[in-house]
């Protein structure tokens, strides 16, 4: 039997129907291997040349008690033909390990949708667990969907029984099994997955894997419960070599690269925090790319080392999450007074306080903008999607290099963990980023003290930027520190005129950073009705809402943020071409506080704070009620 | 890439004027540390002093080497970040007893457990001076301060007992006035490999005099200092005639002369793997016991630097690296 031929839409004995867009949702215990089905799928589909977006979530609890509601984590994947922006508002295929996770995701399913369910899962003890009265599979409630019942636990097992795999890790192979069922259901081809089964797994457990993966797909041939299959033709993307990428990802690839376009060594000083210690792992990696990374004893060390790190001359950054953030607030303060280039990122989660470390939220925005004492300036960019991290890594270094100044950069949970095909840039076709450190003015060797002590630590440049003079340079030695110091000299200085000097001096120098940002395009019409604006994660969202409004003849448009301060030029001229202007964000209006403050606009609102992203119906809906029409 | 040239005649002095109160102890630190530094050999930018808050903390201010004043307790992470990423440079840190054990406790420890190559320089005067005179986390039981009006009631913390923990591998004591004890200690600390503590007993005169009286007057010095020499006995008295030895699991002091002789005394081993009788002699206070000075720990062990996997890849290598990174693992093309 040849297997490779044998799993491929061309063998195919039933009739399969094309369809344009599909998102799959697999759903069960944290434990169940939810997020690497989803993520196998994605892959899969990536390769078979469909454009795709990914949503994993899961709980804070590592291991909630099984079977329970509060223990089901999920992984949403949007496969289609055409361009996607989103990991899709409703789902059309649900797979449901256990009545828990049925119960919980059972909402988001189109009418008429896909329910594959485990039904060797549906004991009396589990659907008590789930809060259920009465067993969904018998009584009428799920009558609306196309229900699937599938002995997944049973069939697994038998599945896997010709290998010596024990009786627990057997069943643990079942998200293999489900996923067989949904490659065969949407034509997807097996080789990948087996691929990464053989890298992933050894011996007995990468066997049952795969036999697994192929009898899933075998059960869709033959049961009766599938009438057809589907197919999702490739996309019309930009001709290229694509990969599959996270946010976290791209952050990650986008520090190592900043570092090599700047001929640096790159320093990533993080302290373990949800969702931003993916980075520091995967840097953790990258030491071949001449890259060192330091779990710091807290989040102030992971800061202050960096400190370090940038006055020795290295691209130095420090990743965390909202709490993390506003522990590191004073050193931030230090890196301003300090004029060192150093780079912060907050893969932003719900707050406040530990809040919801899992989920997504924008609601760190004023923090990054003003969290600091004094008058204490710094840019920031927020990244639009798990690719873009790549690019506001390099955009936030460049900045931080030519203004000599700390650069905030802002992800999201949904951003840092979801995944999208991404174009790979060709490394040698990116702009170097070039950086000029003052050389030595003297040798030590012809000790000259006069020379030794004419340095001047806060001279300014065409930026404004003082020069990067790094130790280990013969005749700059200098002293930087946290009091205010005299402009050139770098003394302490409690001058007042000094004082009031700096503070301009640093907040002009911060405006310049709109002078390295390309500028605002608005999505659609130059005027309208409507202009949508967002930031961050949510720009998918946004997008697909206006072009469907778009499509329909309403007279709105996008605008997308990716440089929050100092906020880009024009702005002031877009907004004054509309009638109405809407800020859509999570959280409670923080970007609409800061533009109606200075541009005096009366913008509206569209804020969710769930934990939950914008549903391209979420942003619809107020297109409608804004504009007093139906969108559909 | 240190420069091997005569220093002798290297001012490292600074061109800031020094705003310590006349009379403070750091003078003669300050003093000392610019003498060692002219004579070590080492060019003054290949030199890096970090230090965090407190009138110890304007040290770099007065030396001309590379320098930051940082924020209150940070300098042990500051100078960890540097230190990684500059192998080449000296790095110091200078802190005081609030700055170190108060608000930077925690990265004290850290920087000296991971054996980061960091000479970090505590002068401990028992009190908050720039603040203008509160208790700190080694003042003594009872001391009246702006804070503590009818006396300190908690226990001190032991620098050198914590470094020990933390197992710093080289620990010291010096006085500020000692100029001699000062000079060599600062000499050993720069040589040393690895995690420095050096806890100086700096006196302040305006809110803590006569703290370390009894290690720092001449009249009475004798009686209450021991200093520590490597594979000597521990014997001190204005008479040299006290010693210390090992009794069961506790330190004694004895007469020399009538039951006990210099053979029945503790030999002096700062090259011992156990920190154990390290902790002993540091745990030695006035005025129940004398209070050791000099070299309590000296071992090598791998440092920070030397334990990490670091590469420098060449500029074509790590071109080919991070093509393949962005590549991943499964690309795909579409023409």
């Amino acid at each position: 039997m040849n297997q490779k031929t044998k799993y491929s839409i061309e063998t195919l004995s039933k009739p399969s129907t094309a369809v344009e867009s599909v998102v799959v949702r697999f759903a069960g215990d944290s434990g169940d291997g939810m997020q690497l089905a989803g993520s196998q799928l994605a892959m899969s589909s990536a390769l078979s040349g469909n454009d795709i977006s990914t949503f994993p979530n899961y709980p804070a609890e590592i291991r909630a008690p099984k079977g329970s509601l509060m223990g089901v984590s999920y992984f949403q994947v949007h496969f289609a033909s055409h361009t996607v922006n989103t990991a899709g508002d409703q789902v059309n295929v649900l797979i449901a390990m256990n009545p828990a996770a049925l119960k919980g995701n059972i909402a988001s399913v189109v009418a008429h949708g896909t329910v594959i369910v485990d039904t060797d899962a549906f004991t009396k003890n589990a659907l008590r667990l789930a809060g259920y009265e009465t067993d969904p599979l018998k009584d009428e409630s799920l009558k609306e969907f196309q229900l699937i019942e599938v002995p997944l636990t049973s069939q697994t097992r038998a599945a896997v029984a010709s290998t010596e795999i024990n009786h627990k890790n057997a069943t643990r192979c079942r998200n293999f099994f489900a996923m067989g069922i949904v490659y065969w259901l949407y034509g997807r081809n097996l080789d990948s997955s087996r691929r990464f089964i053989n890298k992933k797994f050894d011996g007995v457990i990468a066997k049952a894997n795969s036999l697994a993966l192929a009898s899933g797909w075998n059960f869709g041939e033959t049961t009766e419960s599938f009438a057809r299959s589907y197919t999702v033709a490739p996309a019309k993307v930009v001709p290229g070599t694509y990969r599959n990428i996270t946010g976290s990802e791209a952050m990650s690839l986008g520090l190592v690269t900043a570092a090599h376009l700047s001929a640096k060594n790159l320093f990533y000083s993080a302290y373990p925090i949800t969702p931003a210690s993916d980075i520091l792992q995967r840097l953790s990696c990258f030491t071949d790319c001449g890259t060192r990374t330091f779990q710091a004893e807290d989040e102030i060390a992971a800061i202050t080392s960096s400190i370090g790190a940038a006055f020795g001359g290295s691209l130095a950054a420090t990743g965390s999450s909202g709490p993390g953030i506003a522990l590191k607030t004073e050193a931030m303060g230090l890196a301003i007074m300090l004029e060192l280039p150093l780079l912060i990122i907050n893969v932003q989660r719900g707050g406040p306080s530990t809040g919801l470390p899992t989920k997504v939220e924008q609601s760190d925005l004023l923090q990054a903008v003003f969290g600091r004492n004094g008058e204490a300036p710094m840019p920031v960019l927020a990244a639009s999607g798990p690719s873009d991290c790549f690019n506001v890594v390099l955009d936030a270094w460049r900045i931080a290099t030519k203004l000599m100044t700390p650069v905030m950069i802002l992800s999201d949970a949904n951003t840092a963990n979801g995944a999208e095909p991404w174009l790979v840039p060709q490394l040698d076709k990116l702009d170097p980023i070039v950086i000029h450190h003052p050389q030595a003015q003297t040798s030590s060797h012809s000790f000259d003290e006069d020379t030794y002590k004419t340095f001047q630590p806060y001279i300014r440049d065409e930026w404004l930027a003082r020069p990067w003079a790094i130790p280990g340079t013969p005749g700059l030695t200098h002293r930087i520190g946290g009091l205010e110091k005299a402009n050139g000299s770098g003394a302490i200085s409690y001058d007042p005129d000094n004082h009031q000097a700096m503070v301009n001096l640093r907040q002009e120098k911060v405006a310049k950073a709109v002078e390295l940002m390309p500028t605002l395009t608005v999505t659609g019409p130059s005027s309208g009705d409507l202009l949508i604006i967002s930031w961050g994660g949510t720009k998918g969202a946004c997008h697909e809402a206006v072009s469907l409004a778009q499509k329909q003849n309403f007279k709105v448009s996008h605008l997308h943020l990716r440089l929050i301060h100092p906020l880009p030029k024009g702005l002031e001229t877009i907004l004054a071409a509309f009638d109405q202007v809407l800020v859509a964000e999570l959280n409670q209006g923080q970007l609409r506080h800061l533009l109606r403050a200075q541009y005096l606009v009366d913008i509206k609102g569209l804020n969710k704070v769930r934990g939950e992203s914008f549903l391209i119906g979420d942003i619809s809906k107020e297109i409608s009620t804004m504009l007093a029409g139906e969108l559909v | 890439m240190k420069s091997e040239v005569a220093l002798e005649n290297v001012n490292f002095a600074s061109d800031q004027e020094i705003r310590w109160c006349p009379g403070c102890g750091d003078f003669a630190i300050l003093a000392q540390m610019k003498k060692f530094l002219s004579k070590q050999g080492i060019a003054p930018e290949n030199i890096a002093f970090i230090s965090g808050i407190g009138c110890s903390s304007r040290f770099p201010y007065y030396l001309e080497t590379y320098g930051m004043h940082s924020i209150h307790g940070r300098a042990p992470a500051i100078a960890t970040g540097l230190k990684r990423m500059r192998p080449d440079l000296q790095v110091w840190v200078v802190t005081g007893d609030g700055d170190a054990l108060s608000i930077g406790c925690g990265h004290l420890l850290h920087a000296l457990r991971r054996n980061t190559d960091i000479k970090i320089l505590l002068f401990n005067n028992r009190i908050y001076g720039l603040t203008k005179g509160q208790f700190s986390p080694t003042s003594s039981p009872g001391l009246i301060t702006g804070s503590t009006p009818n006396g300190t009631v908690h226990k001190p913390l032991h620098p050198l007992n914590l470094a020990l923990a933390a197992n710093s591998t080289f620990v010291a004591r010096a006085v500020d006035t000692n100029a001699k004890q000062l000079t060599e200690t600062l000499r050993r600390a720069a040589q040393h490999h690895g995690s420095v503590l050096v806890e100086i007993y700096q006196n302040c005169h305006i809110y803590n005099d006569g703290t370390f009286d009894h290690a720092k007057n001449n009249k009475i010095k004798a009686d209450h200092v021991v200093e520590l020499k490597h594979g000597e006995p521990l014997i001190f008295g204005a008479n040299a005639d006290q010693g210390i030895r090992l009794n069961g699991v506790d330190l004694e002091v004895v007469q020399l002369g009538f039951e006990y002789r210099e053979a029945d005394l503790l030999v002096h081993d700062e090259q011992a793997e156990s920190p154990a009788v390290a902790q002993m002699l540091a745990a030695m206070s006035y005025p129940h016991m004398p209070e050791a000075v000099g070299v309590f720990r000296s071992v090598r062990q791998p440092t920070h630097n030397e334990l990490m996997p670091d590469e420098n890849p060449t500029h074509a290598s790590r071109q080919k690296r991070i093509s393949e990174l962005l590549l991943g693992s499964e690309p795909w093309t579409v023409s």
